[in-house]
This record gives structure tokens, sequence and C-alpha cells, in this order.
């Protein structure tokens, strides 16, 4: 394939050679190298089990356009928020801001846009990572300022309402030192066939505090490829949580790395998969600094005919000495047809390190089952309870309590447990 | 007036038969204990009775007033009137015990409105921290709680029959006490009971009409309450097939009560002994 051949989006069409400022001068860059770029094959490990070979980005046209707001979803109820960033089809439709330890840049021109977008992807990923790169039209800089506490979280969505469109939505957080936010991003979709590839980057600075919680409500004909990558920094601590529901197929890969000494990492998910949906997420826990500690929770149901995939790694860097790292996967298999990969993986180059990993595909425990049923409940209600309870146990200390309590909710109703009084 | 019956049950686990034949009665108000050694197939019958995944009926049968438990699922079975109070009770994690008990009343419609309210008294009555019963159905308990959580659970749910696998076993002596007297004022109010143990002092407190002795998946004497003192003090060593290898110390017959024919023993040790 030569370059001139690969024009999805009209790759070859666009010009933003612009320089005229620096975000737009990143962009030219990662266009180039878009254009060097081939589709990934399921051949390559970090893409085994996908359908990926399937994707075909010709059919996808980019832009702006804009819409409305639909369906909240599942965050619906957040209202009370720090600040609201509502972006529709590319293009940034609400940003409010009510605390003042909260700044927000969306402005392609601005300065804090340029030096915000890969500061810390600074190489993209993979080929989806670099068209977001070179084509978002809507990323979000936020800010928490130095020694603050921002109480209420910071709502992000992003909504897809185009058929036959690819975006590349775009979010930057810069955790100042000693700050602490909860950022709160719903990403949802009517039923479209949409392609949409995120990039999330985020930053804690020393003994700065951040939980990001994704919550993932996309439609069956959607494929999106995100991807999220965090530096953490000395003494800081970061929880990313991703809730998902949705999509064709839903692929996030998870980049957590622990940079400075006394960083600590918790990656959560909690995933539900029906009728044709794949879910695919690729956990990368990098320890590269002495004292770190990492703890990866992943559980997940697959049923009708869906599918999810996991695979893990952990690497400890040589010199990073004294750390805890965890890496846990399980998922619950609810029918014949549903499918499901676990593959957890460790590389240790440090002696002074204690890591475990644990991973299982399976029914619902049958002897978890008996016990509900021999004291009188029905075998699909003692099935659906013991599948709720193997999510509220890590939704009832979720970062945001009402969305681990919506979430269960959504759960519940999957299980067809709401005509239950629970 | 309930009677359970159970009759020449055979089952197996894992392809291995471990019952030989079970015959037993249980009627509304009766207590019936069985004892026997460990492995001698006690919660292999408890669990074939209330229909554990992996635990096969292959002769024999099991009803409840002429209605056949052995075609019923597990929950229909209780629904019948049958409870288990387990020898291991299974940890159900994110699942509490109110949620549980609700759901099968209600599945039963019978009204949860108040079952908050009986489940504190019933875990007051006898001694179960209030505080877990919000936690999952038990995790994190201890052995001893585990035990009063069962007894809890049987008395809201008030079943007819009720099969207690090793009840006293990590109950400390006031718990003991507290679970039996429990579940003997129930049995006053019609509850039957098959009740699985190796100690005597459980029966102390819930007298036994009848101790049946169940040795190597068969049930090889059944007599009144003083059986089972004798057995606490004599061990179950008549009643075992003689082994060549067996400790020479102990004495292996005693009185007129074995029912093992010797000249078998020492050609088969894993032959039928009633035979
Ligand atoms: N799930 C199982 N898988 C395999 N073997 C089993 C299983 N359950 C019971 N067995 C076997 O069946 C036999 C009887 O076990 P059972 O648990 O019924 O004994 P028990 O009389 O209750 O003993 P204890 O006094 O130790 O509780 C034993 O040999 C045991 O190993
Ligand atoms: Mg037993």
């Amino acid at each position: 394939m030569t370059n001139t051949d690969l024009t999805p989006f009209n790759l070859a069409e666009i010009n933003v050679a612009d320089d005229s400022n620096a975000f737009h001068k990143l962009q030219y860059g990662a266009l180039q190298r878009a254009r060097a770029l081939e589709l990934p094959s399921f051949e390559e490990e970090v893409w085994r089990y996908t359908q990926i070979n399937d994707l075909d980005l010709s059919k996808y046209s980019i832009g702006a356009p804009g819409g409305e707001m639909q369906a909240r979803g599942l965050t619906a109820d957040v209202v009370d928020a720090a600040a609201v960033l509502e972006v529709v089809n590319g293009e940034v439709v609400t940003s409010q801001i009510n605390d003042p330890n909260v700044s927000i840049f969306t402005e392609l021109d601005d300065e804090n846009v340029a030096s915000g977008v890969g500061s810390v992807m600074t190489d993209a990923v993979d080929i989806f990572a670099e068209y977001n790169h070179a084509l978002s039209t809507s990323p979000l800089v936020i800010r928490i300022a130095r020694n603050s506490v921002v109480e209420k979280p910071i709502v992000i969505r992003h909504a897809t309402s185009e058929t036959d469109f690819a975006w590349f939505p775009r979010v930057v957080v810069i955790a100042e030192e000693n700050s602490e936010a909860t950022i709160l991003e719903h990403q949802v979709s009517t039923d479209v066939e949409a392609l949409i590839c995120p990039v999330t980057e985020i930053t804690a600075g020393q003994s700065a505090r951040l939980k990001y919680l994704t919550v993932q409500e996309l439609g069956p004909r959607v494929w999106q490829l995100a991807s999220q990558i965090s530096d953490i920094g000395r003494d800081a601590h970061v929880a990313v949580s991703h809730v998902a529901f949705g999509g064709g197929y839903a692929r996030a890969r998870i980049d957590t790395r622990m940079v400075g000494s006394g960083a600590t990492g918790d990656i959560g998910a909690v995933y539900f998969g029906r009728k044709d949906t794949t879910l695919d997420f690729r956990t990368f826990q990098k320890h590269d600094a002495p004292h770190t500690n990492s703890n990866l929770l992943f559980k997940g149901a697959v049923d009708d005919r869906s599918r999810a995939i996991y695979t893990g790694m952990i690497r400890i860097e040589p010199d990073a000495s004294d750390v805890v790292a965890y890496q846990t996967n399980r998922n619950l298999k609810l029918s014949d047809e549903a499918w499901a990969e676990s593959v957890p993986n460790l590389e240790i180059e440090n002696n002074d390190v204690k890591c475990s990993h644990a991973s299982a595909v399976g029914p619902v425990d049958a002897d978890q089952r008996f016990y509900l049923e021999s004291r009188g409940v029905p075998s699909e209600v003692a099935e659906a309870l013991v599948v709720r309870g193997f999510f509220a146990e890590v939704l009832e200390d979720f970062p945001i309590p009402s969305i681990g309590i919506k979430t269960l909710e959504r759960i519940s109703e999957l299980l067809s447990l709401e005509g239950v009084s629970l | 007036m309930v009677k359970l019956v159970v009759e020449g049950l055979e089952a197996s686990v894992g392809g291995k038969q471990i019952l030989r034949g079970i015959n037993l009665e249980v009627s509304s108000g009766q207590v019936h204990a069985v004892m026997g050694p460990n492995g001698a197939g006690k919660s292999t019958l408890s669990n074939v009775i209330m229909g554990r995944p992996g635990y096969v009926a292959t002769a024999g049968s099991v009803s409840i007033d002429g209605t056949d438990v052995l075609s019923l699922p597990t929950w229909e079975r209780a629904q019948l009137g049958l409870f288990l109070a387990m020898q291991y009770p299974t940890e159900v994690p994110g699942v509490s015990i109110r949620d549980t008990l609700s759901l099968a009343l209600t599945s039963r419609g019978i009204s949860s409105e108040n079952v908050v309210g009986r489940l504190l008294d019933e875990a007051l009555a006898i001694g179960l921290n209030p505080e877990l019963l919000d936690r999952s159905l038990n995790v994190d308990l201890s052995g001893g709680e585990k035990k009063r959580n069962e007894t809890a659970q049987l008395a809201v749910l008030q079943p007819s029959i009720a099969i207690l696998d090793e009840l006293d076993s990590g109950l400390d002596i006031d718990a003991l006490k507290a679970c039996a007297e429990r579940i003997e004022a129930l049995t006053k109010n019609q509850l039957g009971v098959l009740c699985i143990t190796h100690y005597h002092r459980l029966l102390d407190y819930l007298p036994a009409d009848t101790v049946h002795i169940l040795v190597d998946g068969k049930i090889v004497e059944s007599a009144g309450p003083e059986l089972a003192v004798e057995l606490e003090a004599e061990g179950y060593s008549r009643f075992l097939p003689d082994k060549q290898d067996a400790n020479d110390g102990v004495s292996v017959a005693i009185g007129g009560l074995s029912l093992l024919k010797p000249s078998l023993v020492d050609e088969d040790p894993f032959a039928d002994p009633m035979a």
C-alpha cells in the first residue's frame, strides 16, 4: 500500500499545513505520520482476538457538524457539577464552569491546547490515536488548580448522532500539584454507524488525587477505538474506572504509568456485553519509579453472543524497587454463545516487587446459585442475583457513588431483576 | 402433618457411589439425628435431598407427602417445605441475607413486608450481630456466625422439614444452646428435623426421637437417644468393617447391637455390612 492509496477520511485532500499556531503544527505532523501507517491486523498481539480486519474506514466521513445533546443515559442525574462539557459530533456545544479551581481550554489556537495535547501521549499508541492527533476538532484541556479540592465532579459528555461519521474526542487533564478532582466522562450515541477514536491524557502532579470515570453506552453499530494514558507523579493517586455496556466493537487501551516515586494507580472496570457487542480491554501498568503501587480489577459479564477480551501487562522497570502490583480480571459467561478471553502478563526487571495476577472466565458459580435456590429463590432469579452480586461488590465503593448505584440498577435491568425489590 | 420419606436412596458423587440404600422417615414435630464417621455420606444425603449440583440420585426415592422431590429443581424443593442448613454455608459476594429472604418469601407468594423486622428478631434471639445482616451472605463470617445465620434464616422461612448438617460445628456452647433451643421451639410448632451431628451436646438441647448411624452409605443402626450417648463414649468402631491394619487397641464389638457379620468383614472391607 502506498501513502497515496490510503485515503480514509480523504486524508490526501486535507490540508492542515497551516502552521499559524502550535496546535496546527502538531496536527500536521500527525497527519504526515498517519498517512504512512497501515491499519492493524488481528495477527498483532495487541489486536489479537479482535475483528479489526473488518473495519472499513472508507465509509466514514469526518468533520464537526455538532448537533443537539440527546440522551444522557446513566449520567442524567449528575447535575450538580463543577463543570459541564458537552461535545456532540465533534463540536463543543456546552462549556460551563462552576468552580474557580477548574480551567478549561477548548480553542484550537489556545496555547494551553497546543501544549496539553500530546503532553502524555507523546507517541501515538496506535493508528487511531494518531488519527486523533491529526484530526481532533474538539480537544478539551482541563486544569485543576494547585492545592485545590474540587468537590463536585467535572462532567464531560461525548455524544454521537451522525451516521457514517468518524470523530476524535480528546481530553487532556492536568491535575496540578496537591489538587483533587473527580471527572466523569460519558460516551453515548444513538443507533448510528460511527467510528469514534477517543484519546484521554492524564497528568497527576505531585500529591494530586484524581478520579477519572468513563461510562460507555454506545449504540450497537459503533466502532470505538479508545486510548487512555495516565502519568502519575510523585505521591499522586489516580483512579481510572471504566463502565462499558455498548458498542459493536468497543476497545479501550488503558496505559497507567507510575512515573513518580510513591505513585499509586487504581484501574477498574465493570462491563456487561449483550447481543453482538465486543468489548476489548488492553491494559498496561508500567512502574517506572520505586515505592509505587498499582491495582487493577476488571469484572465483566458476557451474555447472548457478546464477546469480551482482556489482555493486561504489568511492567516493572529495573529502577522500580518496592513495588506492589496487582491485576485481576474475572468474567462471567452467561450464555453458551457468549465468549470471553483473559490473558494477564507480567514483565519484571526488579527483584524487590510484589506482584500477582489472576484471571478467570466461567459460568455463574453453581454452589452460590444452589445456596440461594436452597432458600426457595427460583433458579433464574438466583442466577441473576449472583451476577448482580458479582458486580455489586465493586460498585459499592465506586468513585462516584451515584454512578455506582445507577450502574447496578442498569445491570439489574439487564438481568431482568427490575421487578424485584432489592 | 408433613412427612419426608427416603426410600432405598442410592447416590453418587463424581461417578463414585456414596449412598447405598438409605431408608428414613421424618414427620412433623420429630427430630431424627444422623451420626456417623467422617466420609460416611451424611452431607451427601443432605445434598442429594436438596438437589445440590453434582450429587446424583441413582436409585430410590425421596418424597414429601407423596410428592416426588428428586424430580424438582432445588428451589421448588425449598418451596415445598425443605430447608438445608449447610455444613459449609457458601459465600455469595454482593448478595445480602435480607434480599435473599425477601425474594425467597415473595416467590412463595408470601409478603416480605416485615422480613427485616423478623430477621432482626431472630438474629437477636440467637445472638447474631444484626450488623452482619447487611453483609454479603456468609462472606467474612466466622464459622459460628455462619451457623447462626443459617439458623436465623431457617426461623424466618419456617420450613416444614429442616436438614441440619452439623449445625453445631463451629458454635460455642452459648450459641449452640441458643440455636438448638430456637429450633427445638420450632419443632413444637410442627417442624420436622433431620439433624446430622458428631456430638451428643447438640441433642441435649434438641432432643432426638431417633438416632441413626450412617456408615459407608448405609444406615447400620437406628435406636433411641441413648445410642448417641453410647456413641460418644465408644466411637463408631463397632460399626466399622474390621481392617487388618487397624489399631489393635480399639475394641470392635460391644454387646449384642452389632449387625456386622464377622465372616464378611475379613473377606471384603467394602462389602455391604447389612448383607
Ligand atoms: N463434591 C464432592 N466431590 C468428590 N467427592 C465427594 C464430594 N462430596 C463428597 N464426596 C465424597 O463422598 C464421601 C462422603 O462425603 P460426605 O461429605 O457425604 O461425608 P460426611 O459423612 O458428611 O463426612 P463429615 O463428617 O466429614 O462431614 C467422601 O468420601 C467424600 O470424599
Ligand atoms: Mg458432612
